[in-house]
């Protein structure tokens, strides 16, 4: 409020005859179904810092385990996917995709998904959207198909870009299972798409919580943080053997699935269910945020 | 304020639910394993055993009790060179699952007097049944139709010596038998050709002697065994072959001979890694006891004599089964469970675990078909020599350290060591078309022609090769074979039996049958030999034994699956019929289609019972600019949230143009609002946020006017920094603009003076004014009375949630009593004064400001 131009007191005679000129309004050509575009909502997401700063870290972290394994020399000890880690590109990504998947994807598809109305509501620009009118449902509809679609390519690039990152440092050798035996590249990246296609249903459970915490809170920490704690837990309470056999119903009890897809042969049967639980899950939490969405007095 | 804050608290319940919940299953899961483990009580004593060369013998025994008597009793046996200490955990965990234990050291071992002799019948089996004896004796020891419940477990010495006493004495009821022999002989001199004897596996019969040739007192050649068995081995361990009486001996001592004597139902767990009492021995024990109906379950466990793993597998499989008898759970075919060993990997460490298959039966005994696949092995004729002094040797398996070379041993290194060029015969089979689970132990055919010696000794083994030339030898096992009476140069043909090993050798994966003179593990001849190892037609069948095997998983996967998606096909279905349900009747009303805002009967009460608006109705025409006017917390905001729908009123109904409002109502549209302070993407310029706001709409952008709503903002330049670093005012007026995007009908603006001084305050005045002259609408709402007075044609006010007053502000102001105004209001008053009419002065006009406060004071409370 220092320059004169920034003052703005003086009045504006062009806007007042302007606004005088104006003829009578006339109901818009207003159709809900074109609000709050896919493109217009991934600008908005996109520009955002937190989504740059998570796809730097996604950029960084196989860099750093890279250097990490180039530093620390050759492992040791059995055949695990640490230790074939240096074989080649496709190990790898293997390995960047077993060290991230069970916390900092868990952390980045929280933040995605669990900030995405929290946020909103956070700005006060979600009254905005609603009072444009955006449809509730298709408000979440539309912010959920962003959110997941920026969570599942973080799973996509975390391995994709492990590959890139690991034929440059390690050469791009044929994958070796740790049960033995090697893939040709063909079958390693096959190998690879399923591991990610697991990985990103398992991640659904996350999204959903978070989606749920998101629309029931105003605090963009409070979902993150919200859902990044029910994967602690069920983590903790997984570790208890004496479980058996309620430990299988646990949302992360399959999250590690997708190393059956290492094997000689795939073997699908705990992916399976793993899917059906993540997707039991996913739908309970997702119904009840567009439920609880649908009635919500938005105060903030 | 506080009606916000209370709504706030709502979601924060729901996590802090959420929170206790998860603590919730935290505490009960470690309280129910604290309350787990009850206790158990020792009792050590000596109990006397069999006496030997006149002399009495104790036995060092510790009774474990559990903390419920009487209970089925289990008599425990350690292994060759332990004593009853190394068997203390198992004992107090069988304690813990309610069976009154007995571990005791055998007789030539720690505090125990006597000699080692092996298992034999007449002094460590004499001695287990007088310790049954003892435990007969126990209050603590249940019965059943008179019997005492009594079992017997032990593993490797003391799994043969349990096989021996079940064999033996009636009373026992339960046998459990872990890593044990069938027949010693074959153990210690086996031959895959089946004719005894075979090659001696010296570095383990070595490594055993050893462990029993220390302590206190020992003889310094012959340690605590008993000479007759000490003089026996020294002559095998000088010659290589067995003499007559070691041949006795051994005999006396294997539980095949007392087989067809068990009647007790029998567990065997035998350990995959084990070259000294590989899986074939366990397999002969099966047979053996089934073979007169007793029934016998069989578990091909992880780890063994060479391997670590597998403790707690033999535990839970030995409270199982001792549950299953005397539960009286035993009957018909039994299951059989193989540990296919690093078929899995690790959820936490990455690395290589095992895996439980559960096979239907035991394919060794009447009942159960053993599945059989044949794979061809092709290669020419291949001539091998053996060392003068068997060295350098081959290196498959050592005893002892064989657990850590188990880790190794799929290293490229060791590989090697395992096979020394010129030693070897290959014979490799084509790629496998699908995997095959190997499940105990392959035959072959094969041709041997011995070029300069009377017999042969050679290592027959399968390997697994992975296409990228991987090469393992499962579970490290080869198979010694003894040929003799062979005359040089002329062939002799043999069908193999390769090693019992569990793989699952994958899809591509080819099979290596390799023929070895050398293995450091065996005695091996000292001349240097020549041999021609031929298959039939360079390619003959390995009959492959395989097992129909799942993974223990109950239940299967596909149902998961397909209920996960039934799962997200109900909840899609809920939410639609809740949404239908929930759009209840609301309909349009034609009559004020002409009417900008029409409010009837609004009521919004929140759930602690708190009414933020009452019952208020009004009408907003076009052209006006109407003040919505009240203190703070009049319900001015909450009226507004509900006119743009962000908050369901609890009754009363809101048009727009005779629509009627709900959340996300397209006649919204029509309406441009602010409401309660701006809302920004605060990383965006201003301007980005306009056409962001404005693309979000979906309208077109010719439509929204950006020229007039930036002049509106009066930014200037600085429309282009991020509004995170915007003043309050500047956002204001910011919002303001936004509001004003498209040229709305309605204009819906909650204090929007908040923060401008005094000439934008002017400014915004003149705006909204000439706004409304061309026929649209204005709705404000201020707690600043002047303010009102001076926008707005109209006037609403509010107090308590309740409409207090409607009308034009003129009308408003002007309630009241007729005013007079004169020149000078003192001479005034005293001409009306003498002409009889009494004066009072009061200010020039009456403000709005002293109608409202009488407003407000009429209210009671």
């Amino acid at each position: 409020m220092s320059t004169p131009s920034e003052q703005g007191a003086p009045t504006r005679t062009g806007v007042h005859e302007r606004l005088a000129a104006l003829s009578a309004g006339a109901p818009p050509a207003f159709d809900p179904r074109r609000t709050l575009r896919l493109r217009v909502e991934f600008v908005r997401q996109l520009k955002r810092r937190r989504t740059q700063f998570a796809a730097a870290v996604l950029l960084v972290l196989p860099i750093l385990i890279a250097l990490a394994f180039k530093i620390g020399g050759d492992s040791t000890g059995g055949p695990g996917l640490v230790d074939l880690a240096t074989t080649g590109a496709a190990n790898f990504a293997l390995f960047t995709e077993f060290a991230s998947v069970g916390f900092l994807l868990v952390v980045i598809v929280a933040l995605f998904c669990g900030d995405t109305v929290a946020s909103e509501a956070n700005w006060a620009s979600l009254r905005y959207l609603l009072a444009m009118p955006v449809p509730r449902a298709r408000l979440l509809r539309q912010k959920l198909i962003v959110a997941l679609t920026l969570s599942f390519a973080a799973n996509l690039m975390l391995p994709a870009w492990g590959l890139l990152v690991g034929s440059f440092f390690f050469g791009g050798a044929p994958a070796r299972s740790p049960l033995g035996g090697t893939f040709d590249f063909t079958e390693s990246l096959w190998r690879l798409a399923i591991v990610v296609a697991y990985a990103c249903g398992q991640s659904l459970v996350v999204a959903a919580l978070a989606f749920l915490l998101s629309v029931s809170v105003d605090n963009p920490l409070g979902a993150v943080g919200g859902a990044t704690l029910l994967v602690v837990v069920s983590n903790i309470i997984d570790s208890i053997t004496a479980l058996d056999p309620y430990r299988r119903f646990l949302p992360t009890h399959f999250q590690y699935s997708w190393l059956d897809a290492l094997g000689p042969t795939v073997s699908w049967d705990d992916m399976m269910r793993g899917t059906g639980v993540a997707l039991i899950y996913a739908a309970v939490f997702f119904a009840i945020a567009w439920l609880r969405f649908d009635r919500k007095d938005v105060t903030s | 304020m506080s009606i916000l804050r209370r709504v706030r608290h709502a979601p924060r319940r729901l996590v802090a639910a959420v929170a206790v919940l998860a603590l919730a299953a935290v505490v009960i899961t470690i309280t129910a394993l604290a309350g787990s483990a009850p206790a158990v009580h020792t009792h050590s004593q000596f109990v006397a055993g069999t006496p030997e060369a006149g002399r009495a013998v104790r036995l060092d025994t510790t009774l474990y009790l559990p903390a419920k008597t009487p209970a089925p009793a289990v008599l425990l046996a350690h292994g060759f060179g332990g004593s009853k200490s190394s068997v203390a955990s198992e004992a107090r965990s069988l304690a813990r699952h309610g069976y009154v234990v007995l571990a005791y050291t055998a007789r030539g071992f720690g505090e125990s007097g006597g000699l080692v002799h092996l298992d034999a019948p007449n002094y460590e089996v004499h001695d287990a049944s007088l310790l049954v004896t003892h435990l007969v004796s126990l209050p603590q020891v249940s019965r059943a139709g008179g019997q005492p419940r009594i079992a017997v477990a032990g593993g490797s010495y003391g799994g043969a010596l349990a096989l021996l006493l079940a064999g033996t004495d009636p009373r026992i009821q339960a046998v459990g038998a872990d890593i044990t022999w069938n027949d010693l002989a074959q153990a210690l001199f086996p031959n895959a050709n089946g004719a005894p004897p075979g090659v001696f596996k010296k570095l383990w019969a070595g490594y055993l002697f050893q462990a029993a040739n220390t302590g206190p007192g020992a003889d310094p050649a012959c340690g605590r065994f008993a000479p007759e068995l000490c003089a026996a081995y020294e002559q095998a361990a000088r010659t290589g072959t067995p003499s007559t009486a070691l041949l006795a001996l051994m005999r006396a001592s294997s539980p095949a001979t007392v087989l067809d004597k068990i009647t007790a139902p029998t567990l065997l767990t035998q350990g995959e890694q084990d070259a000294l009492f590989p899986l074939s021995e366990a397999d002969a024990n099966a047979r053996g006891i089934a073979a007169h109906g007793t029934p016998v379950r069989v578990t091909w466990r992880a780890g063994g004599h060479d391997g670590a793993d597998g403790a707690s597998e033999v535990l839970s499989a030995l409270t199982g089964w001792l549950g299953d008898v005397f539960g009286g759970r035993v009957r018909g075919q039994q299951p059989f469970e193989i540990s296919e060993q690093g078929s899995a990997i690790s959820t936490a460490s990455g690395r290589t675990v095992d895996r439980t298959l559960h096979v239907d039966g035991y394919p060794g005994v009447p009942g159960a078909a053993a599945p059989r696949r044949e794979v061809t092995v092709s290669g020419p004729p291949q001539t091998i020599t053996a060392p003068a002094g068997g060295n350098p040797a081959a290196v498959t398996s050592l005893p002892v350290i064989g657990s850590l070379l188990a880790g190794v041993a799929q290293l490229p290194a060791f590989s090697a060591l395992g096979t020394i060029p010129g030693q070897g015969a290959q014979f490799l089979s084509a790629r496998l078309p699908a995997r095959v689970l190997i499940a105990g132990a392959s035959t072959v055919t094969v041709t041997i022609t011995a070029r300069t010696s009377t017999d042969a000794i050679l290592f027959v083994a399968l390997h697994d090769v992975a296409p990228g030339g991987d090469d393992v030898l499962p579970s490290n096992l080869v198979a010694p074979l003894h040929l003799t009476g062979l005359q040089p140069g002329t062939p002799r043909t043999v069908v193999v039996q390769l090693p019992a090993v569990v793989r699952e050798v994958a899809a591509g994966h080819r099979l290596r049958l390799s023929v070895a003179t050398t293995d450091l593990a065996y005695q091996l001849p000292a001349d240097p030999r020549a041999y021609t190892v031929a298959l039939a037609g360079l390619s003959a069948p390995l009959s492959i034994p395989t097992a129909d095997g799942r993974v223990v998983h109950p239940g299967h996967p596909a149902a998961w699956l397909l209920t996960g998606l039934a799962g997200c096909v109900l909840a899609g279905a809920t939410v639609m019929f809740v949404f239908a349900r929930r759009r209840r009747a609301l309909h349009a009303d034609p009559d004020l289609a002409a009417v900008p805002v029409s409010i009837a009967g609004l009521v919004k009460e929140y759930a602690d019972g708190y009414r933020a608006v009452d019952d208020v109705t009004f009408r907003v025409e076009r052209g006006q600019v109407v003040g919505l006017l009240g203190p703070n917390g009049a319900g001015k905001t909450t009226t507004l949230r509900v006119l743009v729908g962000l908050i369901r009123p609890t009754a009363g109904v809101i048009h727009v143009f005779g629509e009627p409002v709900r959340p996300g109502a397209a006649v919204l549209a029509r309406l441009g609002a602010f409401i309660e302070g701006p809302g920004f993407l605060p990383h965006l310029s201003g301007r980005e946020n306009l056409r962001l706001f404005w693309a979000a709409t979906g309208r077109a952008d010719d439509e929204a006017d950006f020229d007039t709503a930036l002049d509106i903002a009066g930014l200037g330049t600085s429309i282009e920094r991020r509004v995170k670093t915007y003043s309050h005012g500047m956002k204001q007026r910011l919002g303001i603009a936004q509001a004003m995007l498209g040229l709305p009908e309605v204009l819906v603006l909650d204090e929007p003076t908040n923060g401008l001084d005094p000439p934008q305050i002017a400014e915004m005045r003149e705006v909204l004014r000439r706004y409304a002259e061309s026929g649209r609408t204005v709705v404000v709402s201020s707690h600043l009375l002047a303010e009102v007075e001076q926008t707005c044609t109209h006037v609403v006010v509010m107090h308590r949630g309740r409409l207090v007053a409607a009308g034009s502000v003129s009308d408003i102001a002007g309630a009241g009593g007729v005013q007079l105004a004169v020149e000078e209001p003192d001479r005034a008053a005293k001409v009306l004064a003498a002409a009889g009419i009494a004066a009072h002065p009061v200010p020039a006009r009456r403000a709005l400001e002293d109608v409202f406060l009488d407003l407000v004071a009429e209210e009671p409370r």
